[in-house]
């Protein structure tokens, strides 16, 4: 064989197919829009119960956490996700689901070195880099003030 | 006793017999184009244990007995058993194996272990050390999952390259006899990177290898792709055999009209939503210990070429950059001596 890693690596594009992204996007837009809107109507609902809308919105993402991680728990979630693609992964249920399944993944090597240590073995990255981000936010909206 | 032809390969001389071999799959795989070649089917995956790597292993030692059952042996009489996994350490083997009580040499050549582990105990056979040997290997879908990619019921989306990996075992003894299928060369393979990083895609990473390995093998015999019925790679998947196929034509070597893949013929790829297919050291085993030798003891196949393939990389050296390392082992079956 006579060829560079660069050569094959032109033949690997050519043979790999591509996600079917005519399909993926609708479907993501269709599923998590509906994701959303469903949390739309339960903060309406818990408004028509008497709650402020800021208690209101808390209620409805604890809610969304809560069904998502049943969902889970029950083996559907993955199932949904297999259609909806990014429309379950990027709404709050998704991030539910991010620490739902490595829960129940690791808790075969116990709940401190299993379940504890690997809880937030794939949101980890989100959680860090998502607090380091508002903390700069932060930060620049302060000094922004300032002046 | 063996000759050694060339750098890599030896040719058997006795040419040792497959005595018997035995295959035990999971839910999917039994749901595939393949189920009722298979010994045993495990409609629970768990197949009633705590840990998916327990079960794993309880298939490893499954298919051990199952294949020594039908040899109408004991594991006494066994005196060498060559096994792997693809589990850190080798743990499904060494756990699943640990009370047979026989010389155990474990070995780790990721997907291509079941022909790295049946070439090396037909090479014992083959030069008398061994009256009765075992070669076993497997891969579990949910152990595999969680070591390399994402726990079960994360919602995350596989990529279309990405492959299944089996769930599955398959086991062979090796002795001298009159009855095929015999084993006639086997050939080394040679570690093989042409730079793939993608872990999302396995059958590029290793096709280059697969095409060395067969590519090495029809020079050192001086035969053509035309003297097989099939040329068998373990896991290249679609994706990877396409590339392999295209590999081998620029070396002026046409195997398309006797090449398959195991990781294509153990699910159906239309409805099995498996994506570019089956893989893992099971894939091959299965298939081989399922179909393969059952057809050439049946003498429908004459001439097969075993080439199981594999990715030699781990999650620590995919997340520091590195490329995929692939090889391929080459083990030749035949109906008669």
């Amino acid at each position: 064989m006579n060829l560079t890693p660069n050569e094959y690596q032109e033949m690997t594009k050519k043979a790999s197919p591509g996600t079917k992204s005519y399909k993926t996007i609708p479907m993501a837009f269709l599923i998590g829009g509906l994701i959303c809107s469903f949390g739309q109507f339960l903060t309406n609902l818990y408004q028509e119960l008497g709650m402020s809308l800021d208690i209101a919105s808390a209620v409805t993402s604890v809610s969304l956490i809560f069904i998502a991680a049943l969902l889970t728990g029950l083996n559907l979630y993955n199932k949904i996700a297999k259609f909806a693609g990014a429309g379950t992964l990027v709404p709050i249920t998704g991030f539910s689901n991010s620490v739902v399944a490595p829960a129940l993944e690791f808790k075969s090597e116990g709940y401190i070195l299993g379940l504890g240590a690997k809880l937030f073995i794939i949101s980890g990255p989100v959680i860090v880099y998502g607090i380091t981000a508002s903390a700069v936010y932060g930060l620049i909206l302060y000094l922004f003030k300032l002046y | 006793m063996s000759i050694r032809i060339s750098k890599s390969t030896i040719l058997l001389d006795t040419k040792p017999s497959v005595l018997s071999y035995a295959a035990i799959v999971g839910k999917k795989e039994g749901e595939g184009p393949l189920a009722r070649h298979f010994d045993v089917i495990c409609d629970d995956t768990t197949l009633g244990e705590e840990t998916w790597e327990k079960a794993e292993s309880q298939m490893q030692r499954n298919a051990v007995s199952k294949a020594l059952e039908k040899a109408k042996l004991s594991s006494a009489d066994l005196e060498l058993l060559f096994a792997g996994d693809l589990l850190n350490q080798c743990i499904s083997s060494s756990y699943g194996l640990r009370d047979l009580q026989v010389p155990f040499y474990g070995l780790y050549g990721a997907c291509s272990t079941m022909a790295e582990s049946l070439g090396l105990i037909s090479i014992f056979a083959d030069n008398q050390l061994v009256t009765y040997g075992a070669a076993v290997t497997s891969s579990h879908f949910c152990t595999a999952e969680r070591q390399f990619r994402q726990p079960l019921e994360y919602g995350g989306q596989r990529a279309p390259t990405a492959q299944w990996t089996v769930t599955g075992s398959g086991a062979v003894i090796v002795g001298q006899s009159n009855k095929p299928p015999y084993v006639k060369a086997v050939t080394i393979g040679k570690i093989v990177d042409l730079g793939v990083k993608d872990i999302n895609n396995m059958g590029a990473a290793m096709a280059p290898a697969a095409a060395d390995t067969i590519g090495t093998y029809l020079k050192d015999t001086k035969t053509n792709p035309g003297d097989y019925d099939l040329i068998l790679t373990g896991d290249l998947g679609t994706v990877g055999s396409d590339l392999l196929i295209d590999l081998l034509k620029h070396d002026q070597i046409d195997i398309s009209q006797v090449h398959n893949d195991c990781g294509k013929l153990i699910y159906d790829l239309e409805s099995q939503d498996v994506h570019a297919g089956g893989s893992g050291c099971g894939c091959a085993a299965s298939v081989l210990c399922a179909y393969i030798l059952k057809r050439i003891s049946e003498g429908v196949l004459k001439n097969v070429l075993f080439v199981a393939t594999g990715a030699l990389m781990s999650t620590t050296s995919f997340q520091q950059g590195e490329s995929i390392p692939g090889i391929a082992h080459l083990v030749h079956l035949s109906d008669h001596k």
